[in-house]
Protein backbone atom coordinates (compact mmCIF):
# COMPACT_ATOMS: atom_id res chain seq x y z
CA UNK A 1 0.00 0.00 0.00
CA UNK A 2 1.31 3.43 -0.96
CA UNK A 3 2.19 5.90 1.75
CA UNK A 4 0.78 9.43 1.79
CA UNK A 5 4.22 10.69 0.67
CA UNK A 6 4.15 8.30 -2.31
CA UNK A 7 0.64 9.43 -3.25
CA UNK A 8 1.68 13.04 -2.87
CA UNK A 9 4.44 12.56 -5.44
CA UNK A 10 1.77 11.66 -8.01
CA UNK A 11 -0.19 14.90 -7.54
CA UNK A 12 0.91 17.37 -10.27
CA UNK A 13 0.89 20.32 -7.88
CA UNK A 14 3.50 18.67 -5.67
CA UNK A 15 5.77 17.19 -8.34
CA UNK A 16 9.35 18.35 -7.88
CA UNK A 17 9.20 18.92 -4.14
CA UNK A 18 12.20 17.67 -2.19
CA UNK A 19 11.71 14.40 -0.35
CA UNK A 20 12.06 16.22 2.95
CA UNK A 21 9.32 18.70 2.14
CA UNK A 22 7.12 15.92 0.80
CA UNK A 23 7.51 14.05 4.09
CA UNK A 24 6.67 17.20 6.03
CA UNK A 25 3.48 17.75 4.05
CA UNK A 26 2.58 14.07 4.12
CA UNK A 27 2.80 14.21 7.90
CA UNK A 28 -0.26 16.48 7.85
CA UNK A 29 -2.25 14.25 5.45
CA UNK A 30 -4.68 11.35 5.70
CA UNK A 31 -6.79 9.39 3.21
CA UNK A 32 -10.49 10.28 3.16
CA UNK A 33 -13.55 9.16 1.20
CA UNK A 34 -16.69 11.18 0.50
CA UNK A 35 -19.93 9.60 -0.63
CA UNK A 36 -21.79 10.91 -3.63
CA UNK A 37 -23.56 14.22 -2.82
CA UNK A 38 -21.72 14.57 0.48
CA UNK A 39 -20.29 18.02 1.11
CA UNK A 40 -16.50 18.18 1.40
CA UNK A 41 -16.80 21.66 2.90
CA UNK A 42 -19.30 24.52 3.07
CA UNK A 43 -18.99 28.22 2.43
CA UNK A 44 -18.10 30.21 5.55
CA UNK A 45 -16.45 27.38 7.45
CA UNK A 46 -12.92 27.87 8.77
CA UNK A 47 -10.44 26.93 6.04
CA UNK A 48 -8.13 24.57 7.84
CA UNK A 49 -8.05 21.72 5.32
CA UNK A 50 -7.26 21.22 1.66
CA UNK A 51 -7.54 18.10 -0.48
CA UNK A 52 -5.69 16.34 -3.26
CA UNK A 53 -8.34 14.48 -5.28
CA UNK A 54 -7.24 10.94 -6.16
CA UNK A 55 -10.47 9.64 -7.67
CA UNK A 56 -13.87 11.14 -8.49
CA UNK A 57 -15.12 14.66 -9.13
CA UNK A 58 -16.07 17.56 -6.88
CA UNK A 59 -18.40 20.45 -7.76
CA UNK A 60 -17.69 23.92 -6.41
CA UNK A 61 -21.03 25.59 -5.82
CA UNK A 62 -22.46 28.95 -4.91
CA UNK A 63 -26.02 29.49 -3.74
CA UNK A 64 -27.49 32.84 -4.67
CA UNK A 65 -30.20 31.69 -3.87
CA UNK A 66 -30.44 28.88 -6.43
CA UNK A 67 -27.38 26.66 -6.51
CA UNK A 68 -24.95 27.15 -9.36
CA UNK A 69 -21.99 24.89 -10.12
CA UNK A 70 -19.14 27.25 -10.91
CA UNK A 71 -16.35 24.72 -11.46
CA UNK A 72 -15.68 21.03 -11.24
CA UNK A 73 -12.44 19.49 -10.02
CA UNK A 74 -11.19 16.02 -10.84
CA UNK A 75 -8.51 13.43 -10.11
CA UNK A 76 -5.13 15.12 -9.85
CA UNK A 77 -6.60 18.50 -8.87
CA UNK A 78 -6.08 20.24 -5.56
CA UNK A 79 -9.22 21.41 -3.80
CA UNK A 80 -9.01 24.40 -1.46
CA UNK A 81 -6.54 27.24 -1.18
CA UNK A 82 -8.18 29.46 1.45
CA UNK A 83 -6.24 27.64 4.19
CA UNK A 84 -3.10 29.52 3.07
CA UNK A 85 -4.51 33.06 3.11
CA UNK A 86 -6.11 35.09 5.87
CA UNK A 87 -8.90 35.19 6.97
CA UNK A 88 -8.80 31.39 6.37
CA UNK A 89 -12.49 31.09 5.45
CA UNK A 90 -14.03 28.77 2.83
CA UNK A 91 -15.47 30.73 -0.12
CA UNK A 92 -17.66 28.11 -1.83
CA UNK A 93 -19.43 24.85 -1.14
CA UNK A 94 -17.68 21.72 -2.41
CA UNK A 95 -19.88 18.68 -3.13
CA UNK A 96 -18.81 15.20 -4.17
CA UNK A 97 -20.42 14.46 -7.58
CA UNK A 98 -19.64 10.77 -7.13
CA UNK A 99 -17.65 8.79 -4.59
CA UNK A 100 -14.46 10.77 -4.06
CA UNK A 101 -11.16 9.46 -2.76
CA UNK A 102 -8.79 12.18 -1.61
CA UNK A 103 -5.94 13.03 0.68
CA UNK A 104 -6.99 15.59 3.28
CA UNK A 105 -4.26 17.87 4.59
CA UNK A 106 -4.38 19.73 7.87
CA UNK A 107 -3.78 23.28 6.66
CA UNK A 108 -3.47 24.73 10.15
CA UNK A 109 -0.66 22.26 10.88
CA UNK A 110 1.00 23.10 7.56
CA UNK A 111 0.79 26.84 8.19
CA UNK A 112 2.84 26.31 11.35
CA UNK A 113 5.38 24.22 9.43
CA UNK A 114 5.61 26.95 6.78
CA UNK A 115 6.32 29.56 9.46
CA UNK A 116 9.08 27.37 10.86
CA UNK A 117 10.51 26.48 7.44
CA UNK A 118 10.25 29.38 5.00
CA UNK A 119 11.67 27.27 2.15
CA UNK A 120 8.67 24.97 2.52
CA UNK A 121 6.40 28.01 2.77
CA UNK A 122 7.84 29.47 -0.44
CA UNK A 123 7.46 26.17 -2.31
CA UNK A 124 3.85 25.86 -1.25
CA UNK A 125 3.13 29.52 -1.98
CA UNK A 126 4.50 29.13 -5.52
CA UNK A 127 2.40 26.06 -6.16
CA UNK A 128 -0.82 27.45 -4.76
CA UNK A 129 -0.25 30.74 -6.59
CA UNK A 130 -0.27 28.68 -9.81
CA UNK A 131 -3.60 27.13 -8.86
CA UNK A 132 -5.09 30.54 -8.07
CA UNK A 133 -3.68 32.02 -11.31
CA UNK A 134 -5.19 29.22 -13.39
CA UNK A 135 -8.58 29.66 -11.69
CA UNK A 136 -8.44 33.43 -12.18
CA UNK A 137 -7.63 32.99 -15.89
CA UNK A 138 -10.51 30.57 -16.27
CA UNK A 139 -12.82 33.00 -14.48
CA UNK A 140 -11.74 35.84 -16.79
CA UNK A 141 -12.37 33.68 -19.83
CA UNK A 142 -15.86 32.88 -18.61
CA UNK A 143 -16.54 36.53 -17.80
CA UNK A 144 -16.03 37.24 -21.50
CA UNK A 145 -19.06 35.03 -22.16
CA UNK A 146 -17.53 34.03 -25.50
CA UNK A 147 -20.41 31.72 -26.41
CA UNK A 148 -23.04 34.29 -25.61
CA UNK A 149 -21.80 37.11 -27.82
CA UNK A 150 -22.32 36.09 -31.46
CA UNK A 151 -20.31 37.59 -34.28
CA UNK A 152 -22.64 39.82 -36.28
CA UNK A 153 -23.39 38.62 -39.78
CA UNK A 154 -21.93 40.65 -42.63
CA UNK A 155 -24.06 43.56 -43.79
CA UNK A 156 -25.46 43.05 -47.26
CA UNK B 1 -18.81 21.02 -58.69
CA UNK B 2 -18.95 24.45 -57.08
CA UNK B 3 -21.78 26.92 -57.67
CA UNK B 4 -19.62 30.03 -57.77
CA UNK B 5 -21.57 32.95 -59.16
CA UNK B 6 -25.35 32.72 -59.04
CA UNK B 7 -27.17 31.00 -56.19
CA UNK B 8 -29.09 27.86 -57.09
CA UNK B 9 -32.35 26.81 -55.49
CA UNK B 10 -32.38 24.33 -52.62
CA UNK B 11 -35.52 23.16 -50.85
CA UNK B 12 -35.78 22.83 -47.08
CA UNK B 13 -36.25 19.17 -46.19
CA UNK B 14 -36.31 19.77 -42.45
CA UNK B 15 -35.57 22.34 -39.80
CA UNK B 16 -34.77 21.50 -36.21
CA UNK B 17 -34.28 23.85 -33.30
CA UNK B 18 -31.01 23.17 -31.44
CA UNK B 19 -31.33 25.78 -28.69
CA UNK B 20 -32.89 29.20 -28.08
CA UNK B 21 -31.36 30.89 -31.15
CA UNK B 22 -29.86 28.13 -33.31
CA UNK B 23 -31.46 25.87 -35.92
CA UNK B 24 -30.20 23.03 -38.12
CA UNK B 25 -31.66 23.00 -41.61
CA UNK B 26 -31.40 20.21 -44.16
CA UNK B 27 -31.54 21.27 -47.80
CA UNK B 28 -32.04 19.28 -50.97
CA UNK B 29 -31.17 20.55 -54.44
CA UNK B 30 -33.96 21.52 -56.83
CA UNK B 31 -33.33 20.16 -60.32
CA UNK B 32 -29.66 19.42 -59.90
CA UNK B 33 -27.33 16.95 -58.22
CA UNK B 34 -26.16 17.35 -54.67
CA UNK B 35 -23.00 19.18 -53.69
CA UNK B 36 -19.82 17.27 -52.89
CA UNK B 37 -18.06 19.03 -50.05
CA UNK B 38 -15.10 18.56 -47.77
CA UNK B 39 -15.59 18.90 -44.00
CA UNK B 40 -14.71 22.46 -43.00
CA UNK B 41 -15.90 24.08 -46.23
CA UNK B 42 -18.75 26.60 -46.25
CA UNK B 43 -21.51 27.74 -48.54
CA UNK B 44 -23.15 31.11 -49.06
CA UNK B 45 -26.78 30.73 -48.02
CA UNK B 46 -29.14 33.23 -49.62
CA UNK B 47 -32.42 33.97 -47.87
CA UNK B 48 -34.35 35.60 -50.68
CA UNK B 49 -35.06 39.22 -49.88
CA UNK B 50 -33.01 39.17 -46.67
CA UNK B 51 -29.39 38.60 -47.66
CA UNK B 52 -26.57 36.12 -48.11
CA UNK B 53 -24.39 34.69 -45.33
CA UNK B 54 -21.44 32.29 -45.16
CA UNK B 55 -22.31 29.15 -43.18
CA UNK B 56 -20.15 26.07 -42.57
CA UNK B 57 -21.40 22.74 -43.81
CA UNK B 58 -22.17 20.51 -40.83
CA UNK B 59 -23.51 17.38 -42.51
CA UNK B 60 -22.13 14.04 -43.60
CA UNK B 61 -19.73 14.30 -46.57
CA UNK B 62 -20.89 10.85 -47.72
CA UNK B 63 -24.38 12.24 -48.24
CA UNK B 64 -23.86 15.04 -50.76
CA UNK B 65 -27.53 14.94 -51.67
CA UNK B 66 -28.39 16.58 -48.37
CA UNK B 67 -26.79 19.87 -47.44
CA UNK B 68 -26.87 20.44 -43.68
CA UNK B 69 -26.25 23.77 -41.99
CA UNK B 70 -26.50 24.83 -38.38
CA UNK B 71 -27.28 28.53 -38.17
CA UNK B 72 -27.49 30.99 -35.30
CA UNK B 73 -29.95 33.84 -35.69
CA UNK B 74 -27.92 36.99 -35.21
CA UNK B 75 -29.02 39.29 -38.06
CA UNK B 76 -31.58 39.74 -40.81
CA UNK B 77 -30.29 37.00 -43.14
CA UNK B 78 -29.60 34.38 -40.45
CA UNK B 79 -32.95 35.09 -38.80
CA UNK B 80 -34.61 34.48 -42.17
CA UNK B 81 -32.69 31.20 -42.61
CA UNK B 82 -33.63 30.08 -39.12
CA UNK B 83 -37.29 30.84 -39.82
CA UNK B 84 -37.58 28.54 -42.85
CA UNK B 85 -40.02 25.65 -42.85
CA UNK B 86 -40.15 22.40 -44.76
CA UNK B 87 -40.74 23.13 -48.45
CA UNK B 88 -39.34 26.67 -48.38
CA UNK B 89 -36.44 27.48 -50.66
CA UNK B 90 -33.04 29.06 -50.12
CA UNK B 91 -30.31 30.01 -52.58
CA UNK B 92 -26.96 28.28 -52.28
CA UNK B 93 -23.50 29.03 -53.66
CA UNK B 94 -20.51 26.86 -52.88
CA UNK B 95 -18.98 24.91 -51.38
CA UNK B 96 -16.02 27.21 -50.85
CA UNK B 97 -12.70 27.32 -49.07
CA UNK B 98 -10.11 24.96 -47.70
CA UNK B 99 -11.45 22.36 -45.29
CA UNK B 100 -10.00 20.32 -42.45
CA UNK B 101 -6.89 18.22 -43.29
CA UNK B 102 -8.50 14.82 -42.73
CA UNK B 103 -6.20 13.31 -45.35
CA UNK B 104 -3.23 14.08 -43.10
CA UNK B 105 -4.74 12.39 -40.05
CA UNK B 106 -4.04 8.74 -40.95
CA UNK B 107 -2.56 6.77 -38.03
CA UNK B 108 -2.83 9.78 -35.75
CA UNK B 109 -5.06 10.62 -32.80
CA UNK B 110 -7.73 13.01 -34.06
CA UNK B 111 -8.45 15.68 -31.46
CA UNK B 112 -11.43 17.95 -32.10
CA UNK B 113 -11.83 21.00 -29.88
CA UNK B 114 -15.08 22.89 -30.29
CA UNK B 115 -16.76 25.78 -28.54
CA UNK B 116 -20.41 26.78 -28.95
CA UNK B 117 -21.48 26.85 -32.59
CA UNK B 118 -17.95 25.71 -33.51
CA UNK B 119 -19.08 22.11 -33.24
CA UNK B 120 -21.03 22.51 -36.50
CA UNK B 121 -18.08 22.36 -38.95
CA UNK B 122 -16.38 19.71 -36.81
CA UNK B 123 -19.40 17.41 -36.86
CA UNK B 124 -18.57 16.66 -40.49
CA UNK B 125 -15.13 15.53 -39.35
CA UNK B 126 -16.68 13.16 -36.82
CA UNK B 127 -18.83 11.62 -39.57
CA UNK B 128 -15.81 11.26 -41.86
CA UNK B 129 -13.62 9.67 -39.18
CA UNK B 130 -16.34 7.27 -38.03
CA UNK B 131 -16.92 6.20 -41.65
CA UNK B 132 -13.32 4.98 -41.88
CA UNK B 133 -12.56 4.49 -38.21
CA UNK B 134 -9.68 2.06 -38.76
CA UNK B 135 -7.59 4.74 -40.47
CA UNK B 136 -7.18 6.73 -37.28
CA UNK B 137 -6.15 6.14 -33.68
CA UNK B 138 -8.05 7.90 -30.88
CA UNK B 139 -10.96 10.15 -31.73
CA UNK B 140 -11.24 12.75 -29.00
CA UNK B 141 -14.00 15.35 -29.02
CA UNK B 142 -13.66 18.16 -26.49
CA UNK B 143 -16.68 20.45 -26.56
CA UNK B 144 -17.49 23.49 -24.49
CA UNK B 145 -20.60 25.62 -24.24
CA UNK B 146 -22.24 28.25 -22.12
CA UNK B 147 -24.76 26.00 -20.38
CA UNK B 148 -25.85 22.37 -20.87
CA UNK B 149 -29.04 23.31 -22.72
CA UNK B 150 -27.07 25.37 -25.26
CA UNK B 151 -24.92 22.48 -26.42
CA UNK B 152 -25.60 21.42 -30.01
CA UNK B 153 -26.51 17.94 -31.27
CA UNK B 154 -27.19 16.56 -27.80
CA UNK B 155 -28.61 13.26 -29.09
CA UNK B 156 -25.53 12.63 -31.20
CA UNK B 157 -23.21 13.65 -28.38
CA UNK B 158 -24.92 11.03 -26.20
CA UNK B 159 -24.60 8.41 -28.94
CA UNK B 160 -20.91 9.17 -29.53
CA UNK B 161 -20.26 9.12 -25.77
CA UNK B 162 -21.65 5.60 -25.67
CA UNK B 163 -19.16 4.27 -28.21
CA UNK B 164 -15.92 2.62 -27.18
CA UNK B 165 -13.99 4.24 -29.99
CA UNK B 166 -14.90 7.87 -29.32
CA UNK B 167 -13.89 9.93 -26.29
CA UNK B 168 -16.30 12.79 -25.65
CA UNK B 169 -15.63 15.35 -22.94
CA UNK B 170 -18.12 18.14 -22.42
CA UNK B 171 -17.57 21.27 -20.37
CA UNK B 172 -19.84 24.23 -19.73
CA UNK B 173 -19.30 27.68 -18.23
CA UNK B 174 -21.96 27.15 -15.58
CA UNK B 175 -24.61 24.60 -14.67
CA UNK B 176 -27.08 23.58 -12.03
CA UNK B 177 -26.76 20.45 -9.92
CA UNK B 178 -28.46 18.21 -12.49
CA UNK B 179 -25.42 18.46 -14.80
CA UNK B 180 -22.98 15.60 -14.28
CA UNK B 181 -20.30 16.79 -16.69
CA UNK B 182 -17.46 19.21 -16.19
CA UNK B 183 -17.80 22.90 -15.42
CA UNK B 184 -15.00 25.23 -16.44
CA UNK B 185 -13.29 26.32 -19.64
CA UNK B 186 -12.26 24.36 -22.73
CA UNK B 187 -8.48 24.56 -22.10
CA UNK B 188 -9.09 22.66 -18.86
CA UNK B 189 -10.48 19.66 -20.75
CA UNK B 190 -7.57 19.83 -23.18
CA UNK B 191 -5.22 19.61 -20.19
CA UNK B 192 -7.10 16.59 -18.81
CA UNK B 193 -7.37 14.67 -22.09
CA UNK B 194 -3.90 13.07 -21.70
CA UNK B 195 -2.99 13.75 -25.31
CA UNK B 196 -0.04 12.21 -27.07
CA UNK B 197 1.17 15.41 -28.67
CA UNK B 198 3.65 13.69 -30.94
CA UNK B 199 1.00 11.40 -32.42
CA UNK B 200 -2.00 13.68 -32.68
CA UNK B 201 -3.59 16.18 -35.02
CA UNK B 202 -5.98 18.79 -33.65
CA UNK B 203 -8.81 20.74 -35.27
CA UNK B 204 -10.21 23.69 -33.34
CA UNK B 205 -13.31 25.76 -33.98
CA UNK B 206 -15.09 28.28 -31.78
CA UNK B 207 -14.92 31.88 -30.67
CA UNK B 208 -11.45 33.32 -31.27
CA UNK B 209 -10.72 33.87 -27.58
CA UNK B 210 -11.53 30.23 -26.88
CA UNK B 211 -9.38 29.09 -29.80
CA UNK B 212 -6.45 31.15 -28.56
CA UNK B 213 -6.44 29.40 -25.18
CA UNK B 214 -7.25 25.99 -26.66
CA UNK B 215 -4.36 26.21 -29.12
CA UNK B 216 -2.05 27.24 -26.28
CA UNK B 217 -3.12 24.16 -24.29
CA UNK B 218 -2.66 21.90 -27.33
CA UNK B 219 0.83 23.23 -28.05
CA UNK B 220 1.70 22.84 -24.35
CA UNK B 221 0.51 19.21 -24.65
CA UNK B 222 3.18 18.73 -27.29
CA UNK B 223 1.28 19.09 -30.58
CA UNK B 224 3.44 20.76 -33.22
CA UNK B 225 2.06 24.01 -34.65
CA UNK B 226 1.79 22.50 -38.11
CA UNK B 227 -0.61 19.81 -36.80
CA UNK B 228 -2.95 22.20 -35.01
CA UNK B 229 -5.66 23.62 -37.27
CA UNK B 230 -8.29 26.24 -36.65
CA UNK B 231 -11.21 27.63 -38.60
CA UNK B 232 -11.27 31.41 -38.88
CA UNK B 233 -14.38 33.53 -39.20
CA UNK B 234 -14.19 36.79 -41.12
CA UNK B 235 -16.50 39.04 -43.09
CA UNK B 236 -16.90 36.83 -46.17
CA UNK B 237 -19.00 38.27 -49.00
CA UNK B 238 -18.06 37.12 -52.50
CA UNK B 239 -16.59 33.80 -51.23
CA UNK B 240 -14.22 33.55 -54.21
CA UNK B 241 -11.38 35.88 -53.19
CA UNK B 242 -12.37 38.86 -55.32
CA UNK B 243 -13.98 41.45 -53.09
CA UNK B 244 -11.32 41.57 -50.36
CA UNK B 245 -13.71 41.91 -47.41
CA UNK B 246 -12.29 38.85 -45.67
CA UNK B 247 -8.62 39.66 -46.18
CA UNK B 248 -6.61 38.46 -43.22
CA UNK B 249 -2.92 39.19 -43.37
CA UNK B 250 -1.74 38.05 -46.78
CA UNK B 251 -4.71 35.74 -47.36
CA UNK B 252 -8.41 35.78 -48.08
CA UNK B 253 -10.24 33.65 -45.56
CA UNK B 254 -12.92 32.62 -48.09
CA UNK B 255 -10.39 31.30 -50.57
CA UNK B 256 -7.25 30.38 -48.57
CA UNK B 257 -9.13 29.41 -45.40
CA UNK B 258 -11.28 29.18 -43.45
CA UNK B 259 -9.05 26.41 -42.08
CA UNK B 260 -5.46 27.35 -41.32
CA UNK B 261 -2.69 25.56 -39.50
CA UNK B 262 -1.46 27.30 -36.38
CA UNK B 263 1.95 27.70 -38.04
CA UNK B 264 0.19 29.71 -40.78
CA UNK B 265 -2.16 31.62 -38.50
CA UNK B 266 0.08 32.48 -35.55
CA UNK B 267 1.78 35.55 -37.11
CA UNK B 268 -1.61 37.16 -37.77
CA UNK B 269 -3.71 35.81 -34.94
CA UNK B 270 -2.53 38.21 -32.28
CA UNK B 271 -2.65 41.39 -34.38
CA UNK B 272 -5.61 43.37 -33.10
CA UNK B 273 -6.26 45.37 -36.25
CA UNK B 274 -6.69 42.29 -38.45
Amino acid sequence: MKSIADLLAEVPTFVGLSEGHRELIAGCGQNVIFKRSEYVFREGEPANTFFAIRRGSVALELSAPSTLVIETLHAGDVLGWSWLFAPYRIRTDARAMEEVHAIAFDGACLREKCEADHDLGYELMKRFAQIITARMQATRLRLLDVYGAPVAEPRS
Amino acid sequence: MTIADVPERFRVASSRRENEDTWTVELEPVGRQGLDFAPGQFTMLYAFGAGEVPISVSGDPRRPGTLVHTVRAVGAATRAVCAVREGDELGVRGPFGRGWPIGDADDLDVVLVAGGLGLAPLRSVVYAVLAERERYRRLVLLYGGRTPDQLLYRDELAAWSGRDDVEVRLIVDAADQTWHGQVGVVPAVVDRAELDGGGAIAMVCGPEVMMRYAVEALVTAGLPAERVFLSMERNMRCAVGHCGHCQWGPSFVCRDGPVYSWSEAEPWFGIREL
